[in-house]
């Protein structure tokens, strides 16, 4: 029976329907009998000392088990660890305690407990805690942060610096001094809310006697949530057992170890019976990671023909109150070295500060630096290009890496696997009809009205990572991935993977994989993922690093199998083992394809063990663990095209073109849907989102009626196409698509409104880009004689 | 949901209500499809003792011709206002406004007493029962009253009802005569679906095509809902020109309390008011102008 090609095929996701009636494992859905539900109190203020905490009238609400305050933590729970110690950057790591006993540094930080006999017990008695605070002054943004004589977070980062974190390389100065033409601007990443359908939430269960622990937790990474519980509660990693069978999306927002999921333990622990806490939406707004907040300052040096010389970073982030499991990585290592993208910059340094303010903590959020880092980058070509009075794509065209150059070594010894980056321009350009649309530019112009085209050529590092890589940016763990492939008697097939996807369909990516090789139907493959006690070891789902990493582990476990198979197949069609083909899932000797056996046939001999060759162990089971040799390199070019509004400032979008290469795909559906997404939260952080604080520390938009999270009605029809550049340095050839479309889209609707208002001299508008502030700009821009900025 | 503890009662009659209203625990409110309600209880930003529920009381249920005014009773859900012939034929406003309130889930919830008597600044309704001289029919133990729209609304979330008094129905001047147009033009707040500015606007012309009434409902920019009588005086008599809108069109944000928020400055909740005051204005016009 012939089998249709698995690999390339836009298989429908396994998972859906499971997920979308309802059938869902989320850490919400465990019911465990006994079970006691726990509420965090969190400080209404922005920084302030606790001067008394009287929890009396809580503990004697009925329904009430326990109240629990920062002093009943000492010696039984430790702070919670940053897991990214940046090297040669003099960071201060100081302690993120569970609940904070004296001070409170940011609104949202953890202040008491309720563990109740139902969620609502424990929400009312909340209400029944009496704290006295006194307020102390507030910083919230990285520049009040680092002003001489600002308040202080902790006594052990003087200047409330956290790290100063520093590249160079090449001749930046000779650059500079010898430039024909220099650029320079401020951006501002605004602060970010990372918004997964799912809050985070935690569901322990403590066996005493046995002394071990089952946490359910909302993770992208289990493993590394198993060492980081081990690490904070005192529990030896093999007591413990972390399940994450579904989560509803992170977008990097579940990879950090919190405070919550250690409170659930505790309470579990101390109590003896199962304890579920889980986040309402207002709490997620406050107490899990935000994302972005960077300002830089940008200095390019040109020659007068576009070619780029060199480039200058400064960065100040806001780190927030503590440093977050994986925050210093992110603005620094995670972001400088993909700034200079698609170009030969020969001279490029980079200076990154972090602060330390009055705010949620940030961390990765989709994409985690490299967003900020094309970003910066596109807009700085198209900057250069209006200075030069050129075509933004022929700046484009004069500096891109060539396509023969690859493998490519940057300025910041990176080495670009494969690339070609004018392919994807030209498609770019001939999907949206380039010089048709600079035309009717030019038309509507002369009607006053705005039309504006923004490109947006990106490369990004994805596929995380050599682990020595990872050693050597002083990231705490390894991020290797191992991978089992256990063919049942029956013929089916069970995968072990690490990774731990949570919305990315990798249930049926994986299963495509191993239908593929092994010559089964993706219904006969079961992937099992997101729990410590099925999986030997993991580490996680973010960097888009699943396919290309896991996937990889996966097909090399896949291989073996087959190895094994052929062997077992030439035994039983009494052949050598070098005479076999293993043709879809039938195995025969070369040439003679009408005798064959099939691999559920040699399945079945494999478990049963009945008739094996004298060497062979029985089972039909094959592991394998990957570490990659490189990162991957994906690429693509976005344009996007707007319309501006002058009366309003509102900004429509007419078209929204994204060309990605993201090497070999899997499943074209799947992959669409991650560019789709990503897209959507890159424009949703052009125009619409942003997480803005008070004087005094308070969330402002602290709920969904605040904060602009873009639904269907305000996201464009997107229109995708591909060109496919193999990795060459894994099996498959596929690199990774998670962050794609959220790195290479906010420019492109930046740069479109830009071009779009440029006849009033307008060069740059800070995201987002809402009608107030476009109307703000252009009527600066209408009142001054040389145009605004 | 995490709220406070309330008493729920869901009366089946407007008596049993009212009674209810006199004699139950305060603070109580009055749940009328709870699309406003809910999200406040549920951050604890409400925390009525008691909560009476609307839903089952059939007197407040009615849609009726009335002779120069369609009468809406107050539990009607936008939907059902957006279903009707008799309102679609003869108060088409309503139905303009209406299908750019919230989502799909909000009108089928979302009352028209339920919006009114929470008088959001930023609802919609509030810009059409002004534009369209609503009167608004309260009900006590005292017995009935009407309230004109331009009494209703006070303050910010704050209404002519008193705390014993139920909104029953609500009448809308219908503007079914010919050569008579009506729109409604909002700035819709990104992330709540809420008009950060909203234009309702009726246009009536005379056999010359010059304006012979308009009357101009503002929502989203001031503390209330209110009428923008300089600009509708403005147009008397006027033909509907581009000068003419602008002209009139100026003074629409005079005399607002405007609001100011992370979104949206007052100065650019003014410059919204004016912008859309034209835009409603214009496209009405255009509707009366092919209703001619």
């Amino acid at each position: 029976m012939a089998v249709s090609r698995l690999f390339g095929a836009s298989v429908k996701r396994r998972e859906d329907p499971r997920l979308i009636t309802g059938h869902g494992a989320y850490t919400d859905d465990m019911k465990l009998p006994g079970m006691a539900y726990l509420a965090i109190l969190r400080s209404p203020y922005g920084h302030a000392r606790i001067k008394r905490i009287d929890t009396s009238k809580a503990q004697q609400h009925p329904g009430v088990l326990a109240v629990y305050t920062g002093a009943d933590l000492a010696g039984k729970l430790n702070p919670i660890p940053c897991a990214w110690l940046i090297p040669d950057s003099d960071l201060k790591t100081p302690p993120y305690p569970a609940l904070a006993s004296d001070t409170v540094r940011f609104t949202g930080d953890g202040v008491a407990m309720v563990v109740a006999s139902s969620p609502y017990i424990a929400r009312d008695a909340l209400d029944l805690i009496e704290v006295d605070y006194e307020p102390l002054p507030v910083v919230t943004t990285q520049e009040q942060a680092a002003a001489p004589g600002a308040p202080q977070l902790h006594e052990s980062a003087p200047g409330n610096l956290a790290f100063n974190w520093k590249f160079a390389g090449g001749d930046v100065d000779a650059a500079f001094r010898d430039a024909e033409v220099t650029v320079k601007q401020r951006f501002v990443q605004q602060r970010l809310i990372p918004n997964a359908m799912e809050p985070r939430g935690a569901v322990a269960q403590w066996t005493p006697g046995a002394d071990e622990v089952t946490l359910w937790n909302t993770t992208q990474n289990p493993h590394i949530a198993r060492f980081l519980l081990s690490v904070v509660a005192g529990i030896p990693e093999n007591k413990i057992r972390v399940v994450a069978r579904d989560v509803g999306g992170g977008f990097g927002s579940k990879i950090p170890f919190y405070a919550g999921e250690a409170l659930t333990v505790f309470a579990a622990r101390e109590l003896g019976v199962p304890v579920k806490w889980i986040e309402d939406r207002r709490e997620n707004y406050l107490a899990t990671i935000h994302g972005r907040d960077q300002i830089t300052d940008v200095e390019l040096a040109a020659k007068r023909d576009g070619t780029i010389t060199g480039l200058r970073v400064n960065a100040l982030s806001n780190m927030g109150a503590y440093l977050s499991t994986a925050a210093p990585g992110v603005p620094t290592w995670l972001f400088a070295l993909i700034v200079p993208g698609c170009y030969t910059i020969p001279a490029y340094s980079c200076d990154v500060k972090g602060y330390f303010t009055n705010t949620t903590p940030t961390d990765a959020y989709r994409g985690a630096g490299r967003p900020e880092a094309s970003f910066l980058m596109e807009r700085m070509v198209d900057l250069l290009a209006g200075e030069l009075h050129m075509d933004p794509v022929e700046v484009r065209r004069k500096n891109f890496i060539p396509a023969d150059a690859f493998p490519y070594t940057t300025v910041t010894t990176l080495t670009y696997d494969s690339g070609n980056y004018q392919q994807t321009l030209d498609k770019a350009l001939e999907m949206v009809d380039y010089q048709g649309l600079r035309q009717q530019q030019q038309q509507m112009r002369q009607q006053g009205k705005y039309l504006g085209i923004g490109i947006s050529s990106y490369v990004e590092v994805c596929g995380l990572a050599p682990s020595p890589a990872a050693g050597a940016m002083g990231f705490q763990g390894g991020l290797w991935e191992p991978a089992t492939v256990r063919v049942l008697a029956t013929g089916k097939v069970i995968v072990l993977t690490g990774t731990s996807p949570h919305g990315q369909g990798e249930e049926t990516t994986f299963a495509q994989l191993v239908g593929e090789d092994l010559g089964v139907p993706v219904e006969d493959v079961d992937v099992i993922h997101g729990d410590t006690g099925a999986i030997p070891m993991g580490w996680g789902t973010y960097g888009s690093r699943s396919t290309a990493v896991g996937g990889t582990a996966i097909k090399k476990a896949t291989i073996k199998v087959l190895e094994k198979a052929k062997k077992l197949a030439a035994h039983l069609l009494e052949a050598a083992p070098e005479d076999i083909v293993a043709d879809h899932g039938r195995f025969y000797v070369q040439g003679s394809p009408a005798k064959s056996v099939t691999i559920q046939d040699i399945a079945l001999q494999a478990n049963l063990g009945w008739n094996l060759p004298k060497d062979m162990t029985p089972g039909l089971e094959e592991s394998h663990f990957h570490d990659p040799t490189n990162f991957t390199y994906p690429f693509g070019t976005h344009i996007c095209v707007v319309e501006v509004d002058a009366d309003t400032g509102e900004v429509k979008i007419r078209r929204y073109v994204a060309v990605d290469d993201v090497g070999v795909v899997i499943n074209p559906m799947i992959v669409d849907g991650q560019v789709h997404g990503g897209v959507a939260q890159g424009i949703g952080q052009a125009l619409y989102e942003h997480a803005i604080y008070d004087e005094g520390g308070n969330l402002v938009t602290g709920s969904m009626l605040d904060y602009a999270v873009p639904n269907a009605t305000q996201i464009p029809n997107i229109e995708t196409a591909r060109t496919e550049t193999p990795c060459p340095h894994n099996l498959t050839g596929v690199k990774g698509v998670g962050e794609t479309g959220t790195i290479a889209s906010s420019q492109a609707v930046v740069n479109a409104v830009v071009d779009a208002l440029s006849p009033l001299g307008i060069k740059h508008i800070d995201m987002p880009l809402t009608p107030e502030r476009v109307w703000k700009t252009i009527q600066a821009a209408k009142a001054s004689p040389t145009g605004a900025n | 949901m995490y709220s406070g503890d309330f008493a729920y009662y869901a009366p089946t009659s407007l008596g049993e209500m009212l009674t209810l209203l006199n004699n139950a625990k305060p603070e109580v409110k009055v749940l009328a499809g709870g699309q406003s309600l809910i999200p406040l209880l549920k951050l604890r930003l409400a925390s009525p003792a008691t909560l009476i529920d609307a839903s089952q009381v059939p007197d407040l249920r009615m849609i009726a011709d009335s002779g120069n005014t369609i009468t809406l009773g107050a539990m009607t859900t936008y939907f059902q206002a957006i279903d009707s012939p008799l309102v679609q034929q003869r108060c088409p406003l309503i139905i303009q406004a209406l299908r750019q309130v919230g989502d799909p889930q909000v009108r089928a919830r979302g009352t028209i007493g339920g919006s009114l008597a929470h008088a959001d600044p930023a609802g919609d309704l509030p810009a059409v029962a002004m534009a369209l001289d609503a009167e608004i029919h309260a009900v006590s133990s005292n017995g009935e009253r009407s309230i004109a729209a331009a009494n209703f609304f006070t303050d910010v979330l704050t209404t002519a009802l008193q705390p014993n008094e139920v909104l029953k129905s609500v009448s809308f001047t219908a503007t079914d005569q010919p050569a008579t147009g009506t729109a409604y033009v909002k700035h819709r707040h990104p992330a709540s679906g809420y008009a950060v500015v909203g234009v309702a606007a009726v246009v009536r012309l005379g056999a010359d095509g010059t304006c012979q009434e308009a009357r101009v409902g503002i929502t989203g920019a001031g503390a209330h809902a209110a009428r923008a009588r300089g600009v509708e005086q403005a147009l008397a008599g006027k033909t509907l020109d581009e000068a003419a809108l602008d002209a009139a069109c100026a003074s629409a944000a005079d005399g607002l309390d405007l609001m100011s928020d992370t979104y949206a400055s007052d100065e650019f909740r003014a410059h919204l008011t004016r912008v859309l005051a034209k835009r409603a204005l214009a496209e009405a016009a255009s509707r009366a102008h092919s209703q001619a």
